[in-house]
């Protein structure tokens, strides 16, 4: 117990904002990658054949690559390599790097949630946006799309979930987040290496739990009645 | 059989309003429609009956263009349907479209179902997109219902509504794909009703329904389908009385029997 609050002492401040890295990454991701994500959805439904196609190799590619090796890629080949720099400040260009890799990453997902809200969204509604002279992309914007949100709602949540979970591969990117000092702590406080495990753990936990239950909710209560 | 029959309708010399040639159809193997020729005018009212299956739900939607067609030329009011894209959806405006389903859009009041084409596809004031849904609303009788959602509604009102959508953007022709098909019997009436009134008003409609007595009291021309074919075309009392076709006596007889 001692040893426990020893711990604190030293590292809780650390713990707190190292944590907070992590937010912050899942705050930004989470935007980027509803935004990329939404467009492509846009892009899989619409009746032009090569967006479709985009569309379909983008989620196909970054869907089964390793979210480590998108953000190895984004350090070691686009700051590595091509000296891509969106920063002047060194550790603020990391954490980009890390949000545009889980972008691309979490927007394939973003994407498939979209359109499996789509799938709930009758044919009918999309027949009757077109039969009163909407074309495409008021049709999707006014009345597919917003009734596909509504119906995604639940998956939309369990990827945000696994975004905020996923925030700890930006340890690759050396950015700092509290996966990184984990390592720290258990290098230094190897006599509390258990309670350090369970308290991360608990870091996680209290943000998730409060996602999946307001998903839930809101899914619920925001479900379109037919 | 088809092409001679025209003579029965009533014809003038304006250019129709809805116009067929030589349209066919396929889907896959199923020649779906064939050969079609089809003249509405202004003003006229015809009822398309047929068995199920014979095609009369795909010549509706291909006269929207909800569904391409392999060859023939659609027209609407003199212009040739446009294959995609902004003239597409504006020609799309002029013709009113009720489905059997009535597809409301479910995430938007009755009020914003009306507005929503005004507003988004015409650029019509919101105020003046208002008070044309509540004129149409009160026209249909459902303008107390005006904040609800449609699941809210009864089928019998929420087809009223889709009735109100479709003519608040003042559409050439109005096309009714079985509008009463999927309504509780004490409901079909009160549809029924609406229709006769927009008849009676000079709404140039197109309307494929069972029911006989509308094609009876309302119809100028009813078209008899049959794989895919017009098989017959003629008054309504002259088809119920003595169809000329086989195919059209069996139909008829079977109605009858059932
Ligand atoms: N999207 C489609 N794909 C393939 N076949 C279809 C499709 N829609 C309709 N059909 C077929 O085309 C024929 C005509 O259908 P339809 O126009 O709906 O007939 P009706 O409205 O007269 O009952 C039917 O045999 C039907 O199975
Ligand atoms: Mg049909």
């Amino acid at each position: 117990m001692q040893g426990y609050l020893s711990l604190w002492d030293e590292y809780g401040g650390q713990m707190v904002s190292a944590f907070w890295g992590n937010l912050q990454l899942t705050f930004w991701a989470a935007i980027g990658s509803l935004v990329l994500g939404t467009i492509l959805a846009l892009m899989r439904i619409s009746p032009v054949p090569s967006f479709r196609a985009f569309g379909t190799s983008y989620v196909n590619i970054f869907r089964n690559t390793p979210l480590t090796i998108i953000m190895a890629f984004g350090v070691l080949v686009l700051f590595g390599v091509f000296q891509v720099q969106f920063s002047s400040d060194f550790n603020l260009n990391f954490f980009q790097i890390a949000i545009l890799g889980l972008t691309i990453y979490h927007s394939a997902f973003v994407c498939e949630a979209i359109r499996s809200g789509v799938n709930t969204v009758p044919l009918g509604q999309a027949e009757a946006a077109r039969a009163i002279g909407l074309s495409f992309m008021p049709a999707a914007r006014l009345v597919i799309l917003p009734q596909a949100f509504r119906g995604a709602i639940a998956p939309l949540g369990n990827v945000l979930i696994a975004l905020i979970k996923n925030t700890t591969v930006a340890v690759a990117g050396s950015v700092a987040e509290i996966s990184g000092l984990m390592k720290t702590m258990l290098e230094f406080r190897a006599d509390v290496g258990i309670l350090i495990f369970l308290t991360i753990a608990v870091f996680f936990v209290i943000v998730v739990i409060p996602v999946g239950l307001l998903t839930t909710y809101l899914s619920k209560k925001l479900a379109v009645a037919r | 059989m088809s092409t001679d029959s025209h003579s029965n309708s009533a014809k003038s010399d304006l250019t129709p309003i809805v116009r067929l040639s030589a349209v066919n159809k396929h889907y896959g193997q199923l020649h779906v429609l064939q050969n079609i020729n089809l003249e509405v005018s202004k003003g006229e009212v015809v009822v398309v009956l047929g068995p199920s299956g014979s095609g009369k739900s795909t010549l509706c939607r291909t006269i929207n263009r909800l569904e391409t067609i392999d060859t023939g030329t659609i027209e609407i009011d003199g212009k040739v349907l446009p294959e995609e894209g902004k003239m597409l959806a504006k020609l799309r405006a002029d013709v009113g479209m009720v489905f059997q389903s009535f597809n409301l859009f479910a995430h938007k009041s009755i009020l914003e179902n009306v507005t929503l084409g005004p507003i988004k596809a015409k650029g019509m004031k919101k105020a003046e997109a208002d008070k044309l849904a509540m004129s149409l609303l009160e026209r249909v009788g459902v303008a107390n219902q005006k904040d609800k959602l449609p699941a809210q509604l009864s089928g019998g009102q929420q087809q009223r509504v889709a009735i109100a959508r479709a003519l608040a953007m003042r559409p050439k022709v109005m096309l009714f794909d079985e509008p009463t098909s999927a309504l509780d019997p004490e409901m079909i009436n009160e549809v029924l009703d609406t229709m006769i009134g927009l008849a009676k008003e000079g709404m140039t409609m197109i309307v494929v329904t069972h029911e006989m007595g509308f094609a009876r009291k309302a119809a100028d021309r009813v078209i008899f389908m049959d794989g895919g074919q017009i098989v017959e075309e003629s008054t309504p009392e002259q088809f119920f009385t003595n169809p000329q076709s086989a195919r059209a006596k069996d139909f008829l007889g079977k109605l009858i029997t059932h």
